[in-house]
């Protein structure tokens, strides 16, 4: 009886199945890109790829720092507000020094990069913050960093004075904007937007570190298990802080860059992004139990969700069908991961 | 109506990639004790969760009281009167004792259109349940506020609660001490005398013989056959078991203990009822056992001596040199490894791969220019390893976890040995193996000690003790009440020291 089951589908057919079943939302919305091409031709444009490109850069290097708090079974639900207090410390020290409402009126100009650096050491510290009260005081990450968005929130108020901020120079205003070889490539330039090397670089930096290293090795361990991790001499406490240090590193370096393409920063600036680049992470495999995340995968569950939102607006959604579109694959996407663990059972 | 009051049929379940039930079958009489035994991994536990309506089996049938059935679900079979006792508890420890006994099927009371948990009724019944089995708590304590063996016992009351015509004890008595033992062998007795069919699993011999009226073995999956209790020997089981003989339980040691490296003085802990004023050394060489009743406080002590728990006084030297230890790190640069008690909450990473798991103590040792691990070197020590302690695994990239529990405590091993310690303490190495890996994992016991390095083995299993050891330490109630030698220990000595209560 087994076999004439067998023998109605090879095990290469049952494989084919078995690998579109476990990634069913990629397959969805690769449906749903090439429905949305069909519609229309626009869909494929250098200047919509370029668009996308632009929007998943950022988010990406959000959800990267995010994975690593994911993968050691925490989160970071400061991430949106830490991305939107470094766009709002990145843009005050990018203003034009004849911009009148210039917030810093008495600092000298600067050059992005030192600009950069400064927000990156300012955010490297509200991680510290996060990883000492995790690790140490034993608050679990989802309180800890709960109490961190609101402070981060009241901090950016105070320091923006509630206004938003604008009259960037053109200088930084170029960094988010600007197209590598536009001059060879014309329009199809658009397809390499300067975001796109941050981005890459943040991706090789993270594979690196999550395969190559003893601090992704250790991040690993301490999500299978945080007691035998303990136990095999990793340095726990250690790791978490390193790990939300990095997290909120690659928020600064987000904010910088969100700064910049929006061409304004305000307190408003990144507000639900950390459930975004959360969502993502989750799409694409960082297991919710732990233990279990790749680069590639955090890249693919960014695409999915911007691909998605940039379909249901070729198609002509209203807004907040996107929003309630976005809710169910969230849903959707945990319920599978966690049925290929229930299937063992 | 049969002879029997339960009956599986040709019972097939498979997972991925594993054939875990194959044709096997179970015929239960009323009032009777039946062991079912085997290996880990035989099927024993899957074969009762297939009665218990936990898993669906893919073929077969069950027959009880004379009628085909088919158990949708543990409710299902609690109100048919099969209940379980589960290997692994789930307790909800912040909830009374009585909520926990009658959860799922409170007691309700109504008031008009609304039904309501009559608390009073659920309380008055479970403290006639606890009665029953002997039990002098009150149901309305936090079961938290219960030792793990009492929770154990609590959790039988449940199943003598639900009124059952079978009763699964699945390995009931892995954390009871002999006294709770006896309290619990006194319970079986009375509901056999009333009737009940109870499943009896466990690893301990001297029980299944003691309690046992039929005992059924399995094998791979497979019915291997039923006996009757009475004239059973200890050989003839294990032989059944296995599925070939065993000469000898233990292998031959082939080391020579030498001069003290390892002494430990005074070791007290922080907690005034944990372990205190221990001194003791270990020889190179040398296989120390650690004998103790359960909350002999002996883990505890080489938790504290592996920097796993705070110490307020004590000192710890290797060859006259003084280690300061306050975690594991320090524990582990000064050449100590610990294999600790309870594998899957300490020990594996579970999601994580083999290679992952063997290396990750020493990862320093592979490193690039200081930053990027060689995995290349990685791999060559995963397979080393895999071939010095045959680990059965498909490959080096596979989870932990899907490993059996043998092979599973051959990858922690091999973590260990990579950093080449010099002392090995071991707690309860071969709990929850199977006969079969046990004697490989005495093996390498064996040879760990004859090449030299000293190993401190906590064992609850006498035979283990006795077998295994060059010298026993025993504990009592968080002190060393004292040391006897390999050739002259046995159960008696032992248990004299073990319970010297001051």
């Amino acid at each position: 009886m087994g076999e004439t089951k067998k023998r109605t589908m090879s095990p290469d057919a049952k494989g084919v199945l078995k690998f579109v079943s476990d990634h069913a939302i990629i397959f969805l919305i690769i449906l749903l890109a090439i429905i949305t091409w069909a519609n229309s031709q626009n869909f494929i444009s250098p200047d919509n790829l370029g668009n996308l490109i632009s929007n998943v850069a950022p988010r990406f290097i959000i959800a990267c720092g995010v994975s690593g708090c994911l993968i050691t079974k925490g989160t970071d639900l400061s991430a949106g507000r830490q991305v939107g207090l470094a766009a709002c410390f990145a843009a005050m020290m990018q203003q034009e020094l004849t911009y009148s409402a210039r917030v810093f009126d008495w600092m000298p100009d600067m050059p992005w990069i030192a600009s950069l650096l400064i927000t990156v050491a300012i955010m490297a510290c509200f991680g510290a913050i996060n990883g000492c009260v995790i690790a140490f005081l034993k608050v679990p990450p989802f309180i800890a960093t709960l109490g961190m968005q609101t402070l981060v929130y009241g901090i950016c108020q105070i320091i923006t004075g509630n206004q938003p901020i604008g009259g960037f120079k053109e200088s930084y205003r170029a960094l988010a904007s600007g197209n590598f070889l536009s001059n060879v490539l014309g329009r199809y330039s658009r397809l390499l937007p300067y975001l796109l090397l941050p981005a890459l670089l943040v991706g090789l930096f993270m594979w690196f570190l999550y395969n190559k290293t003893r601090h992704g090795k250790y991040m690993y361990a301490i999500g299978g298990n945080e007691n035998a991790a303990q136990v095999a001499g990793v340095n726990v406490p250690a790791t978490l802080i390193r790990i939300y240090i990095l997290a909120s590193v690659m928020y600064a370096l987000a904010g910088f860059l969100i700064g910049s393409k929006a061409g304004g920063a305000s307190t408003a600036t990144g507000t639900g992004y950390e459930l975004e680049a959360i969502a993502a992470c989750t799409i694409g495999g960082v297991s919710v139990n732990g233990g279990v995340g790749k680069v590639s995968g955090i890249l693919i569950g960014v695409l999915v969700f911007e691909v998605l939102k940039i379909c249901l607006q070729f198609l002509r959604f209203d807004p907040a069908y996107t929003f309630i579109a976005q809710g169910l694959v969230i849903i959707v996407a945990v319920a599978l991961d966690l049925r290929k663990y229930l299937a063992k059972k | 109506m049969s002879e029997y009051r339960l009956e599986m049929r040709g019972v097939v379940k498979t997972f991925p990639g594993v054939k875990a039930l194959d044709h096997a079958q179970l015929n239960l009489r009323p009032g009777t004790v039946h062991a079912l035994m085997g290996e880990n991994g035989a099927g024993k536990s899957t074969l009762m969760k297939c009665m218990f309506g936990i898993y669906h089996m893919d073929e077969g049938e069950v027959i009880y009281e004379g009628e085909k059935v088919q158990i949708k679900g543990p409710l299902d079979a609690l109100n048919r009167g099969i209940a379980m006792v589960h290997q692994e508890l789930q307790p909800i420890p912040e909830r009374s004792i009585g909520e926990n006994i009658y959860v799922g099927r409170y007691p309700t009371k109504k008031y008009g259109p609304v039904t309501v948990i009559d608390h009073g009724k659920m309380y008055e019944d479970a403290a006639a349940v606890l009665k029953e089995v002997h039990l002098n708590f009150d149901p309305r304590a936090k079961l938290g506020s219960l030792s793990v063996s009492q929770m154990q016992l609590v959790e039988i009351a449940k199943a003598v609660s639900a009124d059952c015509k079978v009763l699964i004890l699945d390995e009931p008595t892995s954390s009871l001490t002999a006294a709770e033992v006896e309290a619990l062998f006194t319970i079986v007795n009375e509901l056999r005398q009333k009737g009940v069919s109870i499943v009896y699993i466990s690893h301990k011999m001297d029980e299944i013989l003691r309690i046992s009226d039929e005992v059924t073995i399995m094998r791979d999956g497979q019915y291997i056959g039923t006996w009757d209790a009475k004239g059973l020997t200890t050989d003839f089981i294990i032989t059944k078991m296995v599925g070939r003989e065993l000469s000898n339980l233990f292998p031959k040691r082939e080391n020579v203990p030498g001069e003290v490296v390892f002494e430990v003085e005074d070791f007290t802990s922080i907690n005034p009822k944990s372990f205190r004023h221990a001194s003791f050394n270990v020889r190179r060489g040398e296989i120390l056992g650690v004998a103790g009743l359960v909350g002999a406080q002996r883990t505890e002590l080489m938790e504290g001596l592996f920097g796993l728990r705070s110490h307020t006084a004590g000192k710890i030297t290797y060859q006259g040199k003084e280690l300061k230890i306050n975690q594991p790190k320090d524990a582990i640069n000064n050449g100590i490894a610990m294999l600790t008690e309870d594998r899957r909450a300490t020990g594996i990473l579970g999601v994580l791969s083999i290679a992952d798991n063997v290396s990750i103590a020493s990862l320093n040792q592979y490193l690039v220019g200081g930053i990027m691990l060689d995995d290349g070197k990685i791999e060559q020590l995963v397979q080393d390893n895999v071939a010095k302690l045959s680990i059965k695994t498909p490959s080096s990239k596979t989870q932990i976890q899907s490993l059996s529990g043998g092979n599973q405590q051959k990858v922690l091993i091999s973590r260990w040995l990579a950093n080449d310690p010099d002392v090995f303490i071991l707690d309860e190495p071969t709990r929850g193996i199977d006969v079969g890996a046990k004697y490989e994992i005495y093996c390498i016991i064996a040879e760990l000690a004859k090449q030299g390095k000293s190993v401190i083995m906590i064992s609850s299993e006498m035979s283990e003790l006795i077998g295994m050891s060059d010298r026993v330490m025993v504990m009592c109630d968080g002190r060393v009440t004292g040391f006897i030698d390999g050739a002259e220990a046995n159960q008696e000595n032992i248990m004299a020291l073990a319970t010297q209560f001051e």
